[in-house]
C-alpha cells in the first residue's frame, strides 16, 4: 500500500490530474472495439457478415525480410482494424465545411458534443481503489452527472443550427425536445435510489449495495436491481439513458429516412468523428451509470465475497481469494460489465423500430414521467413506513415480498389494459389514426402527364 | 495591498472570473444573437464553477441544471426559431435612453461597489467554511428553518405552471 500512500502525499492538483488522464484512457481506449463490435453484432442480427476483412495478414511465401514460420501463413483479425482504417481515413480527407455556415459556432459544436461525455465520469468510481478513483468523490454527484448530461444538448443543437441546413436544424430542435423530456424522467429514476440509499453520492450507493441483501440474506449483495423500487427505477433509466445518447428507438435527431442525417448532416471527416466518439464514450458512461446505481458498480456478481470468507467452512479459502481478485480486478469487471451495456444498447437497436416524434413525446411524458414520479413517491413511503414499523427482524422482507407482488399486479394489469387497446382498436380498424388523405394513383399519374 | 501572496485558489480565481467577464462583455458585443446566448451560457457555467470553489456544491450544480441546462437551451431554442437576420436591423438610433441608461448603470455600479468594495479588499484568500454547502446541510435548512417559505415558493411555481399549461392548451 506504499504505492496508494505515496499517491495521497501528492499535492491535490496532481492527484486530480492524475486520475482524470487514467480515467479518461480508460473509457477513451474501448471505443474503437465499441464500434467494432456494434458493426459486427448488429450484422450478425440483421444475418449479414459485416466488416471481416481489415487487418487480416497473408505473408508472403517468397520474400526474404519474412521469417520461415511466417511464410504462407494467415492472420485473422476479424475487421477489428476496421475502426482503425475508418480512423485513418476519417483525418486524411479534405475538411468540407459549408460556406453559409456560422463558423465558429459549426467549429465548437462537436466539441461541446464530446466535452459532456467524459465530463459525467469524474464522479463514477470505477474500481475498489479509492485513492484512484472516483476523480472526485463529490457530495452532489447525482446531481452532477444529470447537470452535465443536460449540456449534452448543446452539441445537437448548435450542429444544427450552425450547419445553415434544414433538416440539421430540425434535427437539433427534435434533440433539444427530446433530451429535455427524457431528462427529467432520468432525474426522478435516480431521485428514488437517492432516498432509498440516503445520500447522492455514487460510492455510498455502491457501499449501499453491498449490504446483505434485504437486509437478511448475508451472502448476497443488495442491488438496487433486485429490489422492487429499484428495478422499475432502473428499467426507466435504461430508457431515458437510450434517449439520452440518442440511440435507436429514439435516435429521432439523426433519422435518416427523415432527415438526411439529421443534426450532423454537414459535419464530415475529423468533426463528424468528434460526435460519433462523443456518442460512444456517453453510451459506456451512462451504462458505467446504469452499472454503479443499480447493478453493483464493479462486483461481478452480487456475492458478498468478505462475508464467506470468514466463515467456518471449506469454501472459505477459494472465497477469500475470489474477494482478492474481485479488489485487484475490479476495473475489468467494470469494463466487461459496460461492454454489456453496449450489447444491449445493440440489441436494442436491432430489434426495435424508430419511434414516431409523437409517440417519443407521449411516451415519455404521460407514461415514463408519471412511472418515475410514482416510483419516487413509492420509495418515500416505503421509508416513512419502515421508520414507523421500528427494528422489527423481519419487516424488511415482508415490505420487499409485497413490493415485489404489486410490481408483477401492476405489469399485469398494464399487460390487460394493453391487450384490450390492441384489440379494440384492430376491431375497428383504426390501428394506426393519421390524417393523411392518400392521392388516388390514377389522378395522380394523369396530373403528372399533365 | 502588497502582501498579496500567488496561490493556487488565486490564479484559479482569477482565470474563472477572467473568464466570466469577458463572456459576459460578449453578451453585449457580440452583433450575433445565438453567439451573445452562447457567451451567457459560458458566463453562467463558469459561475458555476466559482461556486464550487467556495464550497457551495449545491448552488453551482443548482445554477448548471436550471440556467445553463435549461433555461439558456429554451433561449437558444427561441433565437433560433425567430431567425433574427441580420444584426444591423436591430440598431437601435441615438435616444435619450442611451445616456440615461449609462447614468443610471454607472450610478447602480457605484452604488453596490461603495457597500461591497470595502468588505473585499481587505481580504487576500478564501476561507470557505468545509460544509455549508452540501445538499444535506442545505436540506436540513430548507425543511426545517425555512419549510414555510419553501412550501409558499412550490405553490407558487405549481400556480405558473397551471397557468402556463393553461395559457398553451385553451381547450382542457
Amino acid at each position: 500500500m506504499d504505492v496508494a500512500k505515496w499517491f495521497l502525499g501528492l499535492a491535490d492538483f496532481w492527484q486530480a490530474l492524475i486520475r482524470a488522464i487514467i480515467w479518461v484512457l480508460f473509457i477513451f481506449a474501448p471505443v474503437p472495439i465499441f464500434i467494432w463490435w456494434e458493426r459486427r453484432l448488429l450484422s450478425w442480427m440483421q444475418d449479414r457478415i459485416g466488416p471481416n476483412r481489415v487487418g487480416n495478414i497473408t505473408w508472403s511465401t517468397r520474400s526474404k525480410y519474412v521469417p520461415g514460420f511466417l511464410k504462407g501463413k494467415k492472420w485473422k483479425l476479424f475487421g477489428l482494424a476496421q475502426p482503425v482504417a475508418d480512423g485513418i481515413k476519417s483525418f486524411t480527407k479534405e475538411d468540407l465545411a459549408p460556406s453559409t455556415s456560422d463558423k465558429f459556432v459549426y467549429f465548437l459544436a462537436p466539441a461541446l458534443a464530446v466535452f459532456p461525455a467524459f465530463a459525467i465520469g469524474a464522479v463514477i468510481p470505477w474500481s475498489a481503489w479509492r485513492s484512484l478513483t472516483p476523480v472526485a468523490n463529490v457530495d452532489i454527484g447525482v446531481l452532477y452527472i444529470l447537470a452535465i448530461s443536460s449540456l449534452g444538448v448543446y452539441g445537437v443543437v448548435l450542429a444544427g443550427y450552425a450547419s445553415n441546413n434544414k433538416y440539421s436544424l430540425m434535427g437539433g430542435l427534435r434533440a433539444s425536445a427530446q433530451l429535455i423530456s427524457y431528462e427529467l424522467s432520468m432525474g426522478m429514476s435516480l431521485g428514488a435510489i437517492a432516498l432509498g440509499s440516503g445520500s447522492l453520492r455514487p460510492t455510498d450507493m455502491l457501499a449501499a449495495q453491498e449490504q446483505p441483501l434485504y437486509g437478511v440474506i448475508p451472502f448476497l449483495q443488495n442491488w438496487y436491481a433486485f429490489t422492487p423500487f429499484g428495478f422499475v427505477a432502473m428499467v426507466v433509466f435504461f430508457i431515458c439513458m437510450v434517449a439520452e445518447t440518442n440511440r435507436a428507438p429514439f435516435d429521432l435527431p439523426e433519422a435518416e429516412s427523415e432527415l438526411v442525417a439529421g443534426y450532423n448532416t454537414e459535419y464530415s471527416t475529423k468533426k463528424w468523428v468528434m460526435f460519433m466518439m462523443g456518442e460512444y464514450v456517453n453510451m459506456f458512461i451512462f451504462g458505467s451509470v446504469i452499472m454503479t446505481v443499480f447493478l453493483g458498480g464493479y462486483n461481478l456478481l452480487p456475492v458478498n465475497w468478505d462475508y464467506l470468507a470468514h466463515q467456518n467452512w471449506p469454501g472459505a479459502g477459494i472465497c477469500e481469494f475470489i474477494a482478492r481478485l474481485q479488489y485487484w480486478l475490479g476495473f475489468g469487471v467494470f469494463f466487461i460489465k459496460g461492454f454489456a451495456v453496449i450489447t444491449a444498447y445493440i440489441w436494442v437497436r436491432a430489434t426495435l423500430p424508430r419511434l414516431r416524434y409523437d409517440q417519443l413525446m407521449s411516451f415519455g411524458w404521460r407514461w415514463l414521467l408519471p412511472l418515475a414520479t410514482c416510483n419516487l413517491i413509492v420509495v418515500a413511503l416505503w421509508l416513512v413506513s419502515t421508520k414507523l414499523a421500528g427494528d422489527k427482524s423481519n419487516s424488511g422482507v415482508i415490505g420487499i415480498a409485497l413490493g415485489w407482488a404489486a410490481v408483477v399486479i401492476a405489469m399485469l394489469v398494464l399487460y390487460v389494459i394493453y391487450r384490450q387497446i390492441r384489440k379494440n382498436q384492430a376491431g375497428d380498424g383504426k390501428l394506426e389514426p393519421r390524417q393523411v388523405t392518400l392521392v388516388d394513383p390514377n389522378a395522380a399519374s394523369t396530373q403528372g402527364a399533365g | 495591498m502588497n502582501d498579496i501572496q500567488i496561490t493556487p485558489e488565486l490564479i484559479l480565481f482569477c482565470g474563472l472570473a477572467g473568464i466570466a467577464a469577458l463572456a459576459s462583455l460578449g453578451v453585449v458585443l457580440f452583433q450575433n444573437a445565438v453567439r451573445s446566448a452562447l457567451c451567457l451560457v459560458l458566463n453562467f457555467f463558469v459561475l458555476a464553477i466559482l461556486y464550487f470553489t467556495l464550497n457551495a456544491q449545491m448552488l453551482g450544480i443548482t445554477q448548471i441544471v436550471v440556467y445553463t441546462g435549461a433555461i439558456m437551451v429554451l433561449f437558444l431554442f427561441v433565437i433560433m426559431l425567430l431567425n433574427l437576420g441580420s444584426a444591423r436591423l436591430l440598431e437601435e438610433k441615438w435616444d435619450i435612453k442611451k445616456p440615461l441608461g449609462a447614468v443610471f448603470g454607472i450610478a447602480l455600479a457605484t452604488l453596490i461597489g461603495s457597500q461591497m468594495l470595502p468588505g473585499f479588499l481587505s481580504r487576500t484568500h478564501v476561507n470557505p467554511l468545509s460544509d455549508y454547502g452540501t445538499p444535506q446541510a442545505l436540506g436540513r435548512t430548507i425543511f426545517t428553518e425555512y419549510a414555510v417559505p419553501f412550501e409558499c415558493i412550490s405553490v407558487l411555481l405549481l400556480v405558473g405552471i397551471v397557468g402556463s399549461i393553461l395559457l398553451a392548451k385553451r381547450k382542457i
